[in-house]
C-alpha cells in the first residue's frame, strides 16, 4: 500500500483520535458561546417584557423559562451519556469516554437548577417546595446518580478502567430517564402532564412557547459549548498524565 | 422592569439561583481549560492536542 493507495481518513476516523477532535472542534467554541449569549439575551427579554402572565399560574410562569430547559437539558445530558457509555463498550470510540466524564457534572448542575426552580414554583402554586411524587423523586434519584458517576471517575487513576465500570454504571442508570418523564402519566402526582411536547401539540399559547423555545435552545446551545470546553480540557488531562508518567519513568531511571 | 406581581421574590430567587449555577458552572469549566493548559506548557509538551507539531 502506498501513500496514494491508502484510504482518506474519514470524519469518523478523525474524530476517534483526540488531537483532531480538538483541533476540529476548537473553532466551534466562540461561535457557539456568541450564540448562545445573544438567545439568553432574547429569551430573557421575551420572558420578562414580552410574555404575558398565565391565566392560572400568574407571573410564575416566569420560573417556567429557566425551569423546564433545566429539566430537559437534566434528561438530554443523561441521554447522552449514555450514548457515550454505549460508543465505550461497543465501539470502543476513544472519544466516547471522555464525552461521558466530561457530561457528568454538567448534567449534575442542570439537576439541581431543575430542582430548585422547580421548587420554587412549586411553593407559590401547589403550596409546597418539595413534594414526594414519582417527578420530584425521579429526578432528586437522577442527581445521585450523577453524583455517583462523578465520584466514581474520581475513584479510579486508570481512566480507562474507570471509563468501562462507569458505562455500565451509566447505562444501568438509564432505566431512570423513561421513569422520569413518564411518571406523570403512571402514578398520581401534583406534577403537570405533558404541555409542550405532545402527540396532539403545545396547549400553551404563541406568546409563551416564543421564550419557552428561546430559553429553550439558548440552554441546548450552552450544554453544547461547555461540553465542547470540558472535553478539549478533559483530552490535555490524559495528555499531561501520559507525560507526567514518562517523567517518573524517567526520573526513576 | 416589569411587575413580578405578589410572587415576585419566588421568580427572582428562582433567576438568581439559575445565574449563580450558569456564572459557577461557566467559570470552573473556563479555569479547569486554563489550568489544564498551563500544565501542559509547563510540561514542555510539543505535541499539544489540536496543536500542528513544528
Amino acid at each position: 500500500m502506498t501513500i496514494d493507495t491508502t484510504p482518506k481518513m474519514t470524519w469518523w476516523n478523525r474524530l476517534s483520535h483526540p488531537g483532531q477532535f480538538v483541533a476540529l472542534t476548537r473553532p466551534l467554541v466562540l461561535p457557539l458561546a456568541v450564540i448562545t449569549c445573544v438567545l439568553f439575551a432574547v429569551g430573557l427579554w421575551y420572558g420578562f417584557f414580552s410574555s404575558p402572565p398565565e391565566k392560572y399560574m400568574g407571573d410564575t410562569v416566569r420560573i417556567m423559562y429557566v425551569h423546564v430547559p433545566s429539566a430537559w437539558l437534566s434528561q438530554f445530558v443523561y441521554a447522552t451519556m449514555a450514548v457515550s457509555a454505549l460508543g465505550t463498550l461497543v465501539w470502543r470510540h476513544p472519544m466516547a469516554d471522555v464525552s461521558m466524564k466530561a457530561a457528568a457534572p454538567l448534567g449534575a448542575v442542570f439537576t439541581v437548577m431543575a430542582l430548585f426552580t422547580g421548587s420554587l414554583w412549586g411553593r407559590p402554586t401547589w403550596g409546597t417546595f418539595w413534594e414526594w411524587d414519582g417527578r420530584m423523586t425521579s429526578t432528586l434519584v437522577l442527581l445521585f446518580i450523577y453524583l455517583g458517576i462523578v465520584a466514581l471517575w474520581r475513584a479510579f487513576d486508570d481512566q480507562l478502567r474507570a471509563a468501562r465500570v462507569v458505562a455500565v454504571f451509566t447505562l444501568v442508570g438509564a432505566v431512570n430517564i423513561p421513569i422520569i418523564k413518564f411518571s406523570v402519566d403512571w402514578w398520581s402526582t401534583l406534577h403537570q402532564p405533558a404541555s409542550v411536547f405532545r402527540a396532539d401539540g403545545p396547549t400553551m399559547p404563541p406568546e409563551i412557547l416564543t421564550p419557552l423555545f428561546v430559553m429553550f435552545f439558548a440552554f441546548t446551545f450552552m450544554f453544547v459549548t461547555l461540553q465542547l470546553v470540558a472535553m478539549h480540557t478533559e483530552v490535555r488531562r490524559r495528555r499531561i498524565a501520559t507525560l507526567e508518567r514518562r517523567i517518573a519513568r524517567g526520573d526513576a531511571r | 422592569m416589569i411587575a413580578l406581581g405578589a410572587h415576585a421574590e419566588f421568580i427572582i430567587a428562582a433567576y438568581v439561583g439559575v445565574f449563580l449555577c450558569i456564572a459557577g458552572l461557566t467559570a470552573w469549566t473556563a479555569i479547569a481549560a486554563r489550568q489544564s493548559k498551563r500544565r501542559l506548557e509547563e510540561l514542555g509538551d510539543s505535541a499539544r492536542p489540536g496543536r500542528s507539531t513544528p
